[in-house]
């Protein structure tokens, strides 16, 4: 018998500092908002830790109920959460970086008007997240999710007098709903046949099934359904377009939702759901295709951006690629193990990114950078180190993540891998490119000027200045972090921890050992590889980006334009739905038939009433000779009526 | 007991419809208030006739008992009507109902 863990506090106590927050924030002091902030978020990390600590002695999956929500008929969802080693990862990178990105923000958003709104999003965001790992059934893991979508789009558009971040905030929330309606029906489709959406009940009708080579069936189209929604969620082909733009956020909000955590939910639930497409095959094979074309494509976008935020964004979509890429070949313990190493070094990058944005007073374009190791060496030492663990340089976080998904790729297909380390190679070329671009050279943004997109009335003028510790010691941790974070998967610990999870498939084949380290030598090789370039184009000679992108010509504006796939979209569905709703639904429909049918009954009638309000002569005398005529009618019919039954 | 035949049924009914048409008629086309007020009252000692005509033709007393109900409201209507009567004069200086129109469209 397991003891009671008292989970549901996990979720509960940052949802506690979301509301006090919200409520009596504006009143209180940035301190005291602080306070509260910390307090809640930080409590949250320590129940994920003495969860972690008493892990060893519970019988898994662990499940806690808490409530009773929805009971009709034979189907049932509760309140009830779910501890397995998936969600233990989920929740210790959460609760982690979460509350490290909560420190950090105290510094970034000191100065900001609506400082206690911000922290109670925050922390409203971490409830909603905590709920969709912890869940132990769809039904409420989609509540997490449309709730991590409401924190996302309140974040996004945190700054919401300004147009562009209103309109990305809306932007992000239509795309996942399209993703979420492939979700939802997901769901419907396993209430009709397994009657529950528990994840043990429905893995446990899954399981006997065969799996669906010959043809697509039910969970097959299950399969597809979930990897919609996940694509919405985490940002892949072909409903990736929010993602960049949600960097109008604050940067911390960028780091936490929209790099470490909640894109990657999408990850996280086709792991979980790996019993269903362990037997639809052709549903996996869609994944891994999307998640390779998706590294590919994004990273390709990512080495023509000059925002350095965009950058990033790109990036993460391309890394979140290599998750799904993991999960399509079956690796769904490589994904993960990417999934937490990328939490460590992408949300290092951004905070780092926040810094350098500080810095310069809120420029974010890396053009007028530059030269900026100097003022800010701190950061550049927390970046250069993300920088290297994301590129694949031994012995940092993100080598041995990617190269175990490689590994698995090529068992899987050749191309994927081939894919995979072209996009490895992209990946540090554009690493390195931001790094140069921003640290080294000469300064060349403006001396005084400085007022960003936030405000920095206090400091902000003349030149960088580095960032107060409140926002370096995240930097630090976050740097171990992505330092040893990978020493976790050395002799496949990781993936021997997450083996009852996913089912034993570790050490099939030790054999090809020798296969192994010779990728590992490749990826290593096209890591350096694109450092290199990254340092001959960025640092040695300067100019010669600028003549590269006149000889491609075209097709180098076509990257800069993200491949005209925003544009294309919005002739392909905005400007027609627009165009449709004003001409058809609007100018035909609501006024020509809807409004008419209203319009024309109220004439009508008015028109009849004209008619008869002729009787109302107002003389007492014709309104007697009416009730006289009516009474005789009346007697008349009686008479009529008596006679007839006679 | 007076037998029921000594004046047959159908006499009291035919004067209590005759009285009936007269108040109606009364009532359509007289345009002083009273009088039309006093053709109501007529039309409500038809009906009272026959009433009381029923009650001695069945031997049941409901029938009185309602002529006595009739005769209540009716008091209470003369007071109330009679009222409104004289406000209506005091205001409109006339008892005449054709120029009692000021609702009128």
């Amino acid at each position: 018998m397991n003891p009671t863990l008292n989970l549901w506090l996990i979720p509960i106590l940052p949802l506690a500092g979301a509301a006090i927050n919200g409520f009596l924030g504006k009143k209180a002091s940035r301190q005291g908002v602080t306070t509260v902030a910390l307090l809640f978020s930080g409590a949250a990390f320590l129940w994920a830790l003495c969860v972690a600590a008493r892990f060893s002695s519970l019988s898994l999956p662990y499940q806690e109920f808490f409530a009773l929500w929805i009971r009709s008929g034979s189907f049932r969802a509760d309140f009830a959460f779910y501890l397995d080693q998936l969600s233990l990862v989920m929740l210790l990178v959460v609760t982690g970086v979460g509350f490290l990105i909560h420190v950090y923000s105290i510094g970034y958003m000191w100065d900001d008007p609506s400082y206690y709104r911000f922290f109670s999003y925050l922390n409203l965001f971490m409830f909603f997240m905590l709920t969709l790992v912890l869940a132990n059934n769809y039904l409420l893991m989609f509540i997490g999710w449309e709730g991590v979508g409401l924190a996302s789009y309140l974040l996004i558009g945190f700054w919401f007098t300004k147009d562009s971040a209103a309109s990305a905030g809306k932007k992000a929330f239509i795309v996942n709903r399209i993703g979420d309606f492939g979700f939802l029906i997901a769901l419907f489709l396993l209430i009709k046949h397994f009657d529950s959406l528990n994840f043990k009940q429905v893995f446990g009708a899954v399981a006997p099934l065969q799996p669906e080579t010959a043809g697509a069936g039910l969970l097959t189209a299950v399969g597809l359904l979930l990897m919609i929604g996940a694509c919405g969620k985490s940002a892949q082909i072909p409903l990736y377009t929010w993602l960049p733009d949600a960097m109008e956020g604050p940067t911390p909000v960028s780091a936490l939702i929209h790099a470490a955590t909640m894109v990657t939910a999408g990850v996280y639930m086709v792991a979980r759901s790996h019993v269903i497409f362990d037997r639809a095959p052709i549903a996996l094979t869609v994944v891994a295709i999307i998640g390779t074309l998706t590294a590919f494509f994004a990273a390709t976008i990512g080495i023509a951006q000059t925002d350095i935020k965009k950058v990033l964004a790109y990036s993460t979509i391309s890394q979140l690629g290599y998750m799904f890429m993991a999960c399509g070949v079956g690796a769904f313990s490589a994904g993960i193990f990417h999934l937490m190493t990328h939490a460590f070094f992408k949300g290092l990058l951004f905070l780092a990114a926040g810094s350098v944005i500080h810095a310069v007073g809120g420029e974010q374009d890396m053009r007028k950078m530059g030269g900026l190791r100097s003022f800010i060496p701190v950061t550049f030492g927390t970046m250069f180190i993300a920088t290297l663990a994301i590129a694949g340089v031994p012995p940092l976080a993100g080598f041995w993540s990617k190269d175990e998904i490689l590994w698995k790729a090529y068992q899987a297909s050749a191309v994927y891998w081939g894919i995979g380390v072209v996009t490895a190679f992209i990946t540090s070329f554009y690493m390195f490119r931001l790094l140069y671009m921003t640290f080294f050279g000469d300064y060349r943004g403006a001396q005084v000027d400085a007022h960003g997109t936030h405000s920095h009335d206090a400091h902000g003028h003349g030149e960088p200045h580095e960032s107060p510790m409140v926002m370096l010691v995240p930097l630090m941790i976050l740097a171990l972090l992505s330092l040893v974070g990978g020493l976790l998967g050395i002799g496949d610990s990781f993936e021997h921890f997450l083996a009852p999870v996913f089912g034993s498939t570790v050490a099939v084949e030790n054999a090809a050992h020798g296969t192994e380290l010779l990728l590992m030598g490749i990826s290593v090789a096209v890591a350096l590889l694109g450092w290199w370039l990254a340092y001959l184009l960025y640092y040695k000679r300067p100019e010669l980006p600028q003549k590269i992108a006149e000889a491609l010509g075209g097709f180098y504006q076509a990257v800069v334009h993200k491949y005209y796939i925003d544009e294309l979209y919005a002739a392909l569905f905005v400007k027609p739905l627009i165009e449709g709703s004003t001409r058809i639904l609007w100018q035909d429909v609501d006024r020509k038939v809807i409004d008419a049918a209203v319009n024309d009954a109220g004439e009508g009638a008015r028109h009849v009433s004209d008619e008869v309000r002729h009787m109302q002569s107002g003389n007492i005398r014709s309104y007697a000779g009416w009730i006289a005529a009516g009474s005789a009618v009346v007697i008349a019919f009686m008479i009529w009526t008596w006679t007839e039954a006679r | 007991m007076v037998p029921s035949s000594y004046v047959p049924l159908s006499y009291y009914l035919l004067l209590s419809g005759f009285l009936f048409a007269c108040g109606v008629v009364g009532f359509l086309i007289k345009r002083n208030i009273i009088t039309i007020f006093m053709s109501i009252e007529l039309m409500l000692n038809g009906v009272n006739l026959s009433f009381v005509a029923f009650a001695a033709h069945w031997h049941a007393l409901a029938g009185q008992v309602f002529v006595f109900f009739v005769m209540v409201v009716a008091a209470a209507e003369a007071t109330v009507g009679l009222a409104i009567i004289i406000a209506v004069y005091r205001t409109r200086e006339t008892l005449n109902v054709d120029q009692v129109n000021l609702l009128k469209l």
